[in-house]
């Protein structure tokens, strides 16, 4: 109840404010560090060595620039979303399913890229990606990305399963056993994204194009292959460790997940790897935006500049298992990633993963789609067995 | 010497406060229950109104947008089968669980209320209340480990040779599972755990006001043990019963936490009303939801007070 007054609050104050930052301009000139920058992250994205001294890309910003880097961690993209709603952060690391939000909520500000020297060093894949590049502006700085890869049990399956139907259709394991309560599949309504990704491949007279973007047939067929899914999972995943310990405890074989989890299992000798399917995958793209108050805009430009040029990338891509914004930071040595790193984070299968956003009504492949919240109360009911 | 002498000698401003407080005792009770006061009527009473008011909104099927007009479109949408499904599996595992802990929790808070004395009641007070101590999540994620299908309970099953009788339970629809771990049957256990304390304490408390002399006049009147326990134990305990079943009732009606990490991963209200308030921006659905609650607790109150239930808390 508290989090629904407050939510309230939030939405309240933000159609209040949106209506008075709608005329913003962007910064022209770094001026003097204002002592201090506030950051909202996803836990794990800013170290300062104290969950491991070898993982540190914080304290040589603060010595550099005088900048204090406050850091605020957000467990979901609507937590995230939430706290810049409220106000007082300077910047935030969004994945492509708030960040858009964020731009039509009129709560980030542009980005002017000549301010950053590093910018011509950013993939040019990303450059002007969708999630935060629109209407020809810059909204925000290309931080980490990676795909929802498909991890599977070395013991089960000599070798790396090729499609995606291991977790979506019944059938018998390499070991001979079914999958039938061996497979997991993520708790959230965006895994219909996957669902339709697999349809994508496998029926194409369905004509979808992109999985966030699924008229009424496609949706309904979508929602279909996952009611024949949940007869094959016990339990959704939601919380990464509870799936690390399921693969662990609970016999699990098979599911889509994280390179986060996999690092970690294999670090724990667990045997497990991960690939991605011929049907390709989706996956997530973070990107770096700047508040539409800013209290502290030089320290947040010094802060972005940094986030592209320093050990970051690099070390970053090793500690979470995901990709850098950089190509060079796995390759010039400046933190621990190498090209092998990268290679198994799925650094070369950037065109075969379809990337989080918030599916909406209006949607540019067919006219009207399936917006998100009927996506939230559908996938309700298929986990109810509805 | 008159009264206004003894009263003007007295100077300063905190002095003559203290003065008017003595001569007008109702503006010293107004200023001591005025804060929390508003916090109730502020802080309480005007968020469950605000949750209220939402509710009677609608959000715009096509756009998604929240409509700010009054409506009852979306307490009808409660009642759509896959949203009704959760009211009712929220409902019947409040109740699995309530009388789970009465019949759990009467005969242990009787052995304390009766037989435990000195050092045996501290353990008693100390074996109840320790749970409560530690975090809720570390008891949580500890079970998770017990009931794993590679836990120690399975294990235990394993090696008395009684894996069979395990699936063969775990076969059963809707109370099964794949394993323990996932099934309800692993959720209403865990529930059980956390939340029986709130049961035996109140139950003890109602049966150490059952004086004594009752049930050995039961006795000597000819009633077996089981007549006794149904005439004259059970109705005298009942308000202390009622009093731990509203919290443990409560407690699981509300819990988002327990059926996400336990269980099959359908839906409670908790964590329907998480959802759509969270992720789905969908806020009067959400409301509609978290009045359900407040209505059946509503009515649960209702009919404990009649009970007597408020006697024994």
């Amino acid at each position: 109840m508290k989090t629904i007054l407050k939510s309230g609050t939030a939405l309240l104050l933000g159609l209040t404010v949106a209506g008075q930052t709608a005329a913003q301009t962007m910064i022209t000139e770094i001026g003097e560090g204002e002592g201090q920058v506030n950051i909202v992250a996803w836990p794990g994205y800013l170290e300062r060595g104290e969950t491991d001294a070898a993982f540190d890309w914080i304290t040589g910003f603060e010595e550099k620039t005088g900048c204090k880097v406050n850091i605020k961690s957000a467990n979901t993209s609507d937590e995230m979303v939430a706290l810049m709603n409220e106000g007082g952060f300077d910047l935030v690391t969004a994945s492509g399913d708030a960040s858009l939000r964020m731009v039509a909520g009129k709560r980030v500000q542009p980005i002017n890229v000549d301010l950053i020297p590093s910018w011509s060093t950013v993939d040019e894949r990303l450059k002007e990606a969708p999630w935060h590049y629109v209407d020809g502006t810059h909204y925000g700085v290309p931080y980490m990305w990676g795909p929802n890869v498909l991890m599977y049990s070395t013991d089960v399956f000599p070798e790396a399963p090729k499609s995606w139907d291991v977790v979506f259709t019944a059938m018998d394991f390499p070991d001979g056993k079914p999958n039938q309560g061996r497979v997991q599949a993520y708790d959230g309504p965006i895994h219909i994204a996957d669902a339709a990704n697999y349809l994508m491949f496998h029926q194409p007279e369905l004509g979808i194009t992109s999985p966030y973007e699924l008229n009424e047939d496609q949706y309904a067929a979508a929602l279909d292959l996952l009611r024949g899914q949940r007869k094959l999972v016990s339990r959704y995943w939601h919380d990464a460790f509870i799936q690390i310990d399921d693969f662990k405890n609970e016999g699990m074989a098979a599911s889509g997940t994280w390179p986060f989890q996999v690092n970690l299992l294999q670090g724990d000798k667990t045997p497990v790897a991960s690939t991605i399917p011929e049907e390709g995958a989706t996956g997530w793209a973070d990107s770096t935006m700047m508040h539409a108050d800013a209290e502290n805009p030089n320290c947040s430009y010094m802060w972005m500049e940094h986030s592209l040029a320093s050990n970051l990338q690099s070390d970053l891509s090793v500690w979470f298992g995901a990709n850098p914004a950089v190509p060079a930071a796995c390759t010039d040595g400046r933190g621990m990633q190498t090209a092998e790193g990268c290679t198994t984070n799925g650094m070369d299968d950037f065109d075969r993963i379809k990337f989080w956003t918030t599916p909406v009504s209006s949607c540019e492949s067919q006219g009207t789609c399936v917006p998100y919240y009927r996506w939230v109360s559908d996938y309700i009911g298929v986990i109810g067995g509805r | 010497m008159s009264d206004s002498a003894l009263i003007n000698r007295r100077g300063g401003a905190l002095a003559q406060l203290s003065d008017t407080l003595w001569r007008r005792p109702g503006l010293l009770i107004f200023l001591l229950i005025l804060p929390p006061a508003l916090w109730l009527g502020i802080i309480y009473l005007g968020s469950l109104f605000a949750l209220l008011a939402q509710s009677f909104f609608s959000i715009d099927e096509f756009t998604g947008i929240i409509q700010y007009e009054f409506t009852l479109k979306t307490y009808a949408e409660l009642f759509r089968p896959s949203n009704f499904d959760i009211i009712i599996r929220t409902v019947v595992m409040a109740a699995a669980v309530t009388i789970g802990a009465a019949v759990i929790g009467f005969p242990v808070a009787y052995y304390a209320a009766r037989y435990a004395r000195g050092k045996w009641k501290a353990i008693f007070y100390l074996g109840v209340m320790m749970p409560l101590w530690s975090s809720y999540l570390v008891k949580v994620y500890s079970w998770k480990l017990i009931l794993a299908k590679e836990g120690i309970l399975n294990w235990l099953f394993e090696t008395l040779h009684l894996g069979g009788l395990l699936n063969a339970y775990l076969a059963i629809p809707v109370i099964g599972g794949n394993s323990l771990s996932v099934s309800a049957t692993g959720t209403f256990l865990v529930f059980l755990y956390v939340w029986i304390p709130f049961m035996i304490l109140p139950i003890q408390a109602s049966l150490e006001r059952v004086p004594h002399t009752m049930i050995e006049a039961s006795g000597d009147l000819g009633a077996r043990p089981a007549q006794t326990f149904r005439h004259v134990l059970l109705p005298l305990a009942l308000p202390g019963v009622i009093a731990g079943s509203i919290f443990t009732f409560s407690l699981t009606l509300g819990d988002y936490i327990i059926p996400q990490i336990v269980g099959s991963s359908r839906r409670f209200i908790g964590q329907a009303v998480y959802a759509y308030q969270g992720t789905a921006g969908n806020i009067p659905l959400a409301a509609a939801f978290a009045v359900v609650p407040i209505l059946l607790m509503a009515v649960y109150l209702w009919v404990a007070k009649r009970q007597g239930a408020f006697d024994a808390l």
